[in-house]
């Protein structure tokens, strides 16, 4: 195993406290007003120092896209029904709201899969996705549960399927949608193996 | 050593299934209480019965022979299926697993794993006490999937305890300092080492010389257990017990968030009665009222001779005035500790310390709330010895000046990175005491300033580890952390941190979970650790094995 060879070079001085950075936090107190110091554009969050990320499926896009129209249908229907048989005008508007709303964030759906991400370090898998709201997550081999796969109707007519890591914690949220359904399969074979050759107690 | 961990077949306490049946008896002893009360007032007072009960239009139907057989049946019924749900009910601990079989007509069968144990707790409710029974759940990580024995002679359940964690703990040989030494009288009522098939209930029964003494050394014993200290003075170092007052623990409670609630249901019945008008308002709150005085009585009796105290197996919580309960925490099984103070309690410098874990116990813990609440109140320094019981290894002055600091400090450079200025757009109040720090094999987080709390993770444990951002957070230069343990009342979550310091945080808590967990050795926490080091894998599997397994047939 290769991979093993890399230095962690943080685990090992875990005992230190670490010391808290004198650039930001708590300035002398006499600066002005707690605004000041935001600069006109904000900072997003990202990891300088990841390799590079593997990304899932581009037809991943249409899963979603499906998805999206499948629920669009559904609204307008619903909103159809409500404003031409009961006649209920304020449906048919906030039917409209919500498909407007859908159909602009359905712009954004590239993007947000091409977001998605993931790789495997010597020590832990590293996970990200969102472009407005985005999360990084790091877990440990050794935490492994389970790993799961599924594949969605759409998903399975386009040779895609869903790998889930499972650890004990509900939070964790490790789901990396839209690998070509031969990648999930080595992907979860690998993970299991990195899992089993770290294998910690609960 | 007791013989009931030896890898046989052993089964529970004979009394167990009228015992577990409880509520059913009583249940029918009110029923035929209620329909004869007169007879008994006549029987006992002297009063004379005006109307007729049922064993009066029995005796005038004529139906005494009948009823008489009915009654027999139904008994014959009740003893039948005791006695064979006793007899199916067995259990045995064998070096890898505790297992229990039980079911007359739909057997199971279930197995827990001797290394996946996440706690033992023993529970004796009034009742049960009484008659010197105790109940004993082997608590392992799961929905659902915890090894119950209920119920087990008082004495015999606390040494399988003893047993199966000494046997859990990795240490082949009884250890040289068993702590207690067993009364012989407690020993007496011992069916259960019996060998499978020989035990019969019949067995119990002392020759007929004997049986007035045998009598008398049994209900001594009782009364015996009944008034011996809730914690055996033997079981740990004095030094280390933890208890609370009966004044802290009546503050604690009079000063809870619920007292606000009464407060605000007795103002609201004085003003309808001054403004008047308004019954309704009495009926809708007064029973409520009534019932909270059940509810500070039964918070304040459950809380009653409370102590936790370290013993070579693990951390021992104990608690009850009339139903006692105590668990055994093994080492290494605590996932996250939370330290709060909620704002009525600062006057006097009390603190609250709650924990996740993997295994949760059926059992209400110590005042009705969940067993995950390991200190209901405490001193300053009564956190301080139950950190150091909880988080061995956490002893050293500079990681206490460190809780300390995380506990009280209001901020500033002491040691936790902080979050800057500008996140009191967010946190108006404590962004200055919001921060966390790295230690000694565990994350701090601290946070609040109105209700104080800080939060221990051992990284051992940790799951994984989360940072986000949403819009908000990204225009301030902000971002949140979370760590993910397994589920329970503390999270481990810092709202706003420095951008930068959120990546900081993650790679130096992402890098430090694989090195502690490389480096611990809790799950077999009597060997020593050259040995556990050394220790493969079980090669093969594909998941983590489960925990525990049941069969149903």
């Amino acid at each position: 195993m290769a991979e093993q060879s890399v230095p962690d070079n943080l685990g090992n001085d875990a005992a230190a406290p670490l010391v808290p950075d004198p650039e930001h936090g708590y300035g002398p107190a006499a600066t002005a007003d707690p605004v000041t110091d935001v600069p006109p554009v904000g900072a997003r969050l990202d990891l300088p120092e990841a390799g590079e990320w593997k990304r899932v499926s581009p037809k991943y896009v249409m899963v979603e896209i499906v998805g999206t129209v499948v629920f669009l249908v559904i609204v307008c229907a619903a909103a159809g029904a409500l404003w031409l048989l009961l006649d209920q005008t304020w449906a048919a508007w906030v039917g409209a709201a919500i498909a407007l709303v859908t159909l602009i964030s359905l712009a954004f759906e590239p993007r947000r899969v091409r977001s998605i991400g993931y790789q495997l370090r010597a020590d832990d898998l590293l996970f990200r996705r969102g472009i407005m709201y985005q999360r990084f997550v790091s877990v440990p081999y050794g935490r492994m549960q389970l790993v799961d796969i599924t594949r969605g109707p759409v998903a399975r007519v386009l040779g895609l399927a869903d790998l889930k890591f499972v650890t004990a914690a509900a939070s964790s949220g490790v789901a990396i949608p839209g690998l070509a359904e031969a990648d999930a399969d080595a992907l979860r074979d690998r993970l299991v193996e990195l899992a089993e050759s770290r294998r910690a107690g609960l | 050593m007791t013989s009931l961990a030896d890898g046989d077949w052993h089964r529970l306490h004979p009394a167990s299934p009228l015992l577990r049946g409880g509520i059913f008896v009583f249940a029918l002893l009110g029923f035929v209480i209620a329909n004869l009360r007169e007879r008994f007032v006549d029987l006992v007072f002297g009063i004379p019965r005006e109307s007729g009960d049922p064993l009066d239009a029995i005796y005038e139907g004529g139906a005494v022979g009948w009823a008489l057989l009915i009654v027999a049946g139904v008994l014959l019924v009740i003893i039948v299926a005791f006695s064979l749900s006793w007899r199916m009910h067995t259990f045995r601990v064998t070096d890898e697993s505790v297992e229990v079989r039980s079911g007359i007509l739909f057997r199971s069968h279930r197995q827990a794993r001797l290394d996946r144990i996440q706690g033992v707790n023993i529970v004796r409710p009034l009742i049960p006490r009484l008659f010197g029974a105790a109940k004993l759940e082997v608590s392992v990580a799961g929905q659902d999937a915890n090894v119950q024995l209920a119920y087990l002679g008082s004495a015999l359940a606390d040494g399988l305890r003893r047993d199966i964690l000494r046997l859990a703990s990795g240490a082949r040989q009884p250890r040289a300092a068993v702590p207690g030494p067993i009364d012989p009288g407690q020993l007496l009522p011992a069916p259960e080492t019996d060998p499978p098939g020989v035990g019969q209930p019949g067995d119990l029964v002392a020759p007929a010389g004997n049986r007035r003494h045998a009598l008398n050394d049994y209900a001594s014993a009782r009364v015996g257990e009944f008034l011996a200290p809730e914690l055996d003075p033997d079981a740990a170092p004095p030094e280390s017990v933890v208890r609370i007052p009966v004044l802290r623990l009546i503050g604690s409670i009079v000063f809870s968030g619920f007292t606000v609630f009464v407060l605000v249901g007795i103002g609201a019945i004085i003003t309808s009665v001054i403004v008047g008008g308004s019954e309704w308002l009495l009926i809708a709150i007064f029973p409520g009222l009534i019932a909270s005085v059940g509810y500070y009585v039964s918070r304040f009796t459950k809380s009653l001779r409370y102590s936790i105290a370290g013993t070579p197996d693990g951390v021992r919580v104990g608690f009850g005035l009339l139903t006692t309960s105590n668990e055994t925490l093994p080492p290494g099984r605590i996932h996250a500790i939370g330290v709060t103070q909620p704002l009525a309690w600062r006057p006097f410098g009390w603190w609250q310390i709650s924990i996740n874990k993997a295994g949760h116990s059926t059992n209400d813990g110590a005042a009705g709330q969940a067993a995950t609440t390991v200190l209901p109140v405490g001193s300053l320094t009564d956190v301080g010895k139950v950190l150091e019981l909880i988080l061995p290894g956490f002893a050293i002055d500079e990681q206490r000046a460190l809780v300390i600091r995380g506990l009280t400090s209001r901020g500033g450079n002491d040691g936790f990175a902080n979050a800057p200025r500008r996140a009191a757009w967010l946190r108006p109040f404590s962004w200055r005491r919001t921060g966390y720090t790295v230690t000694a094999g565990a994350a701090l987080l601290r946070r609040g300033v109105l209700s104080r709390e800080l939060v221990l993770v051992p990284l051992a444990r940790l799951q994984s580890v989360g940072i986000d951002q949403g819009p908000v957070r990204r225009r301030l230069r902000l971002a949140s952390a979370r760590l993910h343990t397994v589920t329970g009342p503390v999270s481990a979550s810092l709202g706003v941190i420095d951008v930068d310091e959120a990546v900081r945080m993650f790679e130096a808590i992402s890098a430090g979970a694989v090195a502690s967990a490389d480096s611990d050795t809790s799950h077999h926490w009597s060997l020593v650790p050259a040995v556990t080091a050394t220790v493969a894998p079980a090669p093969g599997s594909t998941a983590a094995p489960a925990a525990a397994t049941e069969v149903t047939s």
